[in-house]
């Protein structure tokens, strides 16, 4: 907690409310730095340095403050009132707030013991404390114009013709490249996309095989791996219970 | 080592949670308490004195593996480790209540906070610190609640009993009152 101004001035005694865990916390914090005797509190005094303090806060996590504030005050006003001196009947009206304190106060240094227990035991670590590999994101693709433009030049740099505004009749043949690409698997474990499109391809043709191959591996029949963007894909069969 | 230190060795290796004695007396129900206790210490002695980096310590009324405290740095800075993470002053106050006074309820803690304790009794039953441990006599048979092994574990205490005793606390007190207990 921090002070504004030297505690000599009462009401300019300036704390921090949302250090404290309670009012009496505060209560006692207030009680303890001004080395008050805890037997005999200045109640006058420190309910209105209670009051005070109280201020900065919100309604709603006033409530609990508000009752303290009231019992300080009530407190206040029955030391107040005129006794005789020999009056062996009367109770000190703070006898019951000291004891409270006081019980807080324990709490208090029970408090400080487990911190300082479960300080030492974080520094052993049991089994089963290793924290799950954090899953790694997946790398943002980063693209630019060029490099997208470049890898279609790629693809059509394939193609005799590459005819990119002809209407085509022939509709995509799906079937046929699906076909075509479990021919390859049949033979081989693996193999580059681009062998899938057969030889001269047209447009159709690697649409087809790019529906197909997208279609099987969406069934689970293939495995497609691409080590970065615009490197080959690689199109395999799979885990082995797969092929098997 | 002989087999029974082995067993002993091998079982708390594996588990994840502190170990009865009971518990690791099912690994050879022909050695006596004695024996295992002796086969425990000698394990205890081995990781202690053979610079291993790991110890046994005894807690929550069992026992139990873990690495040593002089490693937790390295081992945190690796992220091979997670430390706990740590309890408000709220909570750890309710908690030193619950510890001190169980089975208590709601109200008495709240009493001898000042502050409401829903909240906070809600994150240490979550955080698996204390749990409902039976109902009060009193008006609508509140709740009361006492620590779990955890809290033990947590804290690496045996038991309640390593607790510190209210006398020797610096605030003496007695709180214990039995009318100050819940619905008794």
């Amino acid at each position: 907690m921090t002070f504004a101004t030297p505690p000599t001035d009462d009401r300019a005694f300036v704390v921090q409310l949302a250090e404290f865990s309670g009012p009496l916390d505060l209560l006692l914090t207030l009680i303890r730095d001004q080395e008050i005797d805890i037997t005999d509190i200045p109640i006058a005094r420190i309910a209105d340095q209670f009051v005070a303090a109280i201020h900065q806060l919100g309604l709603n996590q006033a409530a609990d403050y508000l009752e303290m504030a009231a019992r300080l005050l009530r407190i206040k006003v029955q030391m107040l009132l005129p006794r005789r001196f020999d009056d062996e009947a009367w109770e000190d009206p703070r006898a019951e707030l000291v004891r409270r304190l006081l019980e807080y106060e324990q709490i208090r240094e029970i408090v400080g013991w487990l911190v300082d227990r479960a300080t030492l035991r974080a520094d052993r670590f049991a089994r089963g404390w290793a924290p799950e590999a954090p899953e790694r994101p997946a790398a943002p693709l980063v693209l630019d114009l060029a490099s997208l433009l470049h890898a279609v030049d790629d693809v059509l740099r394939g193609m005799p013709q590459p005819m990119l505004h002809r209407v085509v009749a022939r509709p995509l043949d799906v079937e046929g490249a699906t076909r075509r690409i479990e021919g390859l698997l049949a033979e081989r474990e693996r193999f580059d996309l681009r062998e899938a499109f057969g030889e001269a391809p047209t447009i159709a043709d690697v649409i087809s095989t790019l529906l197909a191959i997208l279609e099987l591996a969406r069934l689970g029949r293939v495995h497609l791996a691409q080590q970065s963007p615009f490197s080959p894909v690689d199109v395999n069969r799979g885990p082995v219970e797969q092929a098997a | 080592m002989d087999r029974l230190s082995r067993l002993l060795e091998a079982a708390l290796f594996a588990a994840s949670r502190p170990v009865t004695l009971d518990e690791l007396r099912r690994l050879d129900p022909e050695a006596s308490e004695g024996e295992l206790r002796a086969a425990l210490t000698a394990l205890r002695l081995r990781y202690d004195e053979g610079g291993h980096g790991i110890e046994l310590a005894e807690l929550a009324d069992g026992w139990q593996v873990l690495t040593r405290p002089e490693l937790a740095d390295a081992l945190a800075q690796a992220q091979l480790v997670d430390r706990p993470r740590r309890l408000s002053t709220a909570a750890m106050e309710t908690l030193a209540l619950i510890a001190y006074r169980q089975p208590v309820g709601r109200s008495e803690i709240e009493e001898v906070r000042g502050v409401a304790a829903d909240g906070v009794l809600r994150l240490l039953q979550d955080r698996g610190l204390v749990a409902v441990v039976g109902r009060g006599e009193g008006l609508g048979r509140p709740l009361l609640y006492g620590t779990t092994p955890l809290f033990l574990e947590l804290l690496g205490l045996k038991s309640l009993q390593d607790l510190p005793r209210v006398d020797e606390l610096a605030v003496a007190l007695t709180p214990l009152a039995p009318e100050s207990i819940e619905g008794a």
